[in-house]
């Protein structure tokens, strides 16, 4: 089981990362990837660029357990996350969440249970600098819920 | 026994540091949060219970009821917002 964390302020290249993924695996036959990036606008208000900070450490800790658990709920070859900190401005890639496995069905799976998992469980923050200064970006309840549909249940917010 | 506490985020911003060594008796993550609150302002307000704080002992999120080890890390933030 091919998987790995790295959490980086330099942009990463996705097409170089999924042929790393999916190198000298003939089985798989699904590669399945999702990339977050920064919005221009926030709630209605313009963002000129965000800070992301993290908590050294636990975030690996905290994706790798996600991952381990992703491998054991699906049938999947290898899993891959990047997840930028520091400065970011918009349309700058975020995160990047990866996933091989012999068919469709379980990538896709396994990517969106990583990303609702990412979303509520990895110690990072967003701090958004906007026309009317900067602020702290605010939890959503709907990513708890996202979240909740895999059978997990937790309270973020 | 001592107890490496880490602030984040808007937590860290309001208390003014990120990171503090604490040598204390009290045995548990909650207990150690009441005696961070019964310092007043600003923990009082930081870690308020009327506030969404998350905690984590050595690097795994916690609640109240957690016990503290000699030498261990605890840790006061917001809740996530990344992805």
């Amino acid at each position: 089981m091919r998987l790995s964390v790295s959490i980086q302020s330099e942009d990463f290249d996705v097409s170089h990362e999924l042929a790393q993924l999916r190198a000298n695996d003939a089985r798989v036959g699904a590669v399945c990837s999702f990339v977050g990036t920064v919005r221009e606008r926030n709630e209605g208000t313009a963002v000129s660029s965000m800070e992301l900070e993290h908590y050294p450490g636990m975030t690996e800790k905290s994706i790798t357990a996600m991952m381990e658990e992703a491998a054991k709920r699906f049938d999947i070859y290898g899993a891959r996350v990047i997840h930028r900190i520091g400065l970011l401005q918009p349309q700058d890639q975020i995160v990047l969440v990866a996933v091989t496995s012999a068919h469709r069905g379980m990538s896709f799976q396994a990517c969106e249970f990583l990303m609702d998992y990412l979303k509520t469980q990895a110690p990072f923050w967003k701090k958004e600098v906007t026309t009317e200064g900067a602020r702290w970006v605010d939890a959503r309840v709907s990513d708890d819920k996202a979240l909740a549909r895999w059978g997990i249940t937790v309270k973020n917010v | 026994m001592k107890v490496t506490v880490r602030y984040f985020a808007s937590i860290r911003e309001a208390i003014g540091h990120g990171s503090e060594v604490i040598e204390t008796d009290v045995t548990t993550v909650g207990a150690l949060r009441d005696l961070l609150l019964a310092r007043g302002t600003p923990f009082q307000e930081a870690l308020s219970t009327d506030r969404a704080v998350r905690m984590a002992l050595n690097q795994s999120v916690c609640d109240g009821a957690a016990h503290l080890q000699d030498n261990c890390e605890v840790a006061f933030f917001p809740p996530v917002t990344g992805g």
